[in-house]
């Protein structure tokens, strides 16, 4: 994977939604690019626009005006099938709500992608024990979701959200619903595997400890990029970060 | 069934191809039901009692039709004492037309209580479907889904419903006309009457389906992104 070039390009992004007859203009105009291989949080308060931002980058809405381009391929041009297959092949995501399908078993949940990619179902099994190693639940494969804390669903999370080797992977508030502890170890889980294999991370979030290890944040503010800060820059200031 | 699409446009390299292979639609739409049992039982139940009704008419024609092949002049004088219409140089009877209507009433009232339970279904399930759909699964794979569920839930609701509908009205064959009744039955016919049924009870299981699985198929994935449970 080449570094440094752009795998998420936005430009000119306006969403507007009409809530009765009054029209609400989400975002008013983001330019973002996103480089391969980072590790990037979008922060904003609630109502600024970042889950919105956040789903046009997953390719799940189409923006109003302006375009997205994921991998330099327009998303607005891609028919049902192609998004499908974006999704299946180029997108990992993981939820706030962690979202693992409660009547498939841990390691279902994480064959599935593979299964939608059509892999045949023995190097999907495969991949499948070995992606749950490397998240740390090897011994658990065949647990029923609601057999698992927290932490470990969301664990299940990103052992599917890699299944098919995706270049991004896009976390909602992947810590919103755990407690600090388990929000930290899932933070360097993720950390960890934007390192060794080269993922790009975009995650949308509150949580401040995400800060420490991301390469980039940026700030959404009322429906326009705020700022964006490097880690450098973002080191520097960090001790006010705390108090905003 | 793999339904790839190879290479289309802007990706290129890599096999552009979504699926999801028959063997596993079944698989899924098996411990779907599994999983979601009892819900799956009340679906079924309505197509039980239904098909139950369907089976249970016919297939008592079915033995009073036997009872009067046999051409005892005692046994169609007791037919025609329980309310058959008997044709004097017929040896044949038939549903009348009301109890036609009311089987036909009652079938169309199962449907709806499926399409009801299963809207329902829908959506319990939609933060399951949408994320099913940020993995990349399709429309179809979704529609297939629930076909299959209704199917097999059809198959069984009916088959059950068949079987008891069958018993009951042999049952009562028997208590009212006395053992000839199971005896003289055209066993053919009964089993014709009972696959009927049973078709019948599959065919409105899917047909109960249709719109509830396309109401799920055409959810967007952004669905699964929502908070609120």
């Amino acid at each position: 994977m080449t570094v440094n070039s752009s795998i998420v390009r936005v430009s000119k992004v306006t969403k507007t939604f009409r809530l009765g007859k009054i029209e609400v203009q989400a975002l008013k105009g983001v330019d973002l690019e996103i480089d391969s291989g980072k590790y990037i949080s979008i922060m904003g308060p609630s109502g600024s626009g970042k889950s919105t931002l956040f789903n046009m980058i997953g390719g799940l809405d189409k923006p109003t005006s302006g375009k997205v381009f994921i991998d330099e391929v327009d998303i607005a041009q891609l028919d049902a099938y192609e998004l499908a297959w974006l999704r299946c092949r180029k997108i990992g995501y993981i939820f706030q709500t962690f979202n693992i399908i409660q009547v498939m078993t841990a390691l279902e949940n994480v064959t599935l992608p593979m299964i939608f990619a059509g892999i045949p179902n023995e190097t999907a099994v495969e991949k499948g024990i070995e992606l749950m190693n490397l998240v740390g639940l090897g011994d658990r494969f065949n647990h029923k979701p609601f057999e698992l804390s927290g932490g470990q669903q969301q664990r299940v999370a990103i052992a599917r959200a890699l299944a098919n080797d995706p270049a991004i992977i896009l976390a909602d508030e992947p810590t919103g619903n755990l407690d600090l502890t388990t929000g930290e170890e899932i933070i360097s889980l993720l950390k960890r595997l934007s390192d060794e294999r080269g993922v790009t991370i975009i995650s949308a979030t509150h949580d401040f400890k995400m800060l420490n290890v991301s390469d980039q944040v940026i700030w959404i503010r009322d429906g326009r990029v705020d700022k964006i800060e490097d880690r450098e820059e973002l080191s520097i200031s960090i001790g006010t970060i705390g108090t905003r | 069934m793999p339904t790839g699409q190879q290479e289309k446009s802007s990706f290129g390299h890599i096999e552009r191809q979504v699926v999801l292979p028959f063997g596993k639609s079944i698989e899924i739409a098996f411990k779907s039901i599994r999983v979601r049992f009892v819900r799956s039982m009340i679906t079924t139940l309505s197509l039980v009692l239904a098909v139950a009704f369907l089976c249970y008419t016919n297939v008592n024609i079915d033995v009073v039709n036997g009872l009067l092949a046999t051409g005892d002049a005692d046994v169609r004088q007791q037919v025609t004492r329980s309310g058959y219409d008997v044709q004097p140089t017929g040896d044949q009877v038939e549903n009348t037309p009301k109890q036609r209507w009311i089987v036909f009433l009652s079938l169309l009232v199962c449907v709806v209580g499926i399409v009801n339970a299963q809207l329902m279904s829908v959506t319990e399930r939609f933060r399951e479907i949408g994320t099913m759909k940020c993995l990349g699964a399709l429309d179809r794979f979704i529609m297939r889904l629930f076909l299959l569920e209704a199917g097999m839930q059809g198959l069984v609701g009916a088959g059950l419903g068949a079987l008891l509908g069958a018993l009951f009205a042999i049952t009562s064959g028997v208590v009212q006309y006395g053992i000839p009744a199971i005896v003289s039955v055209d066993w053919g016919d009964m089993l014709g009457s009972m696959g009927l049924a049973t078709g019948v009870g599959c065919l409105l299981s899917l047909a109960g389906v249709l719109y509830p699985a396309m109401v799920a198929a055409r959810m967007q994935p952004v669905e699964a992104m929502r908070v609120e449970e």
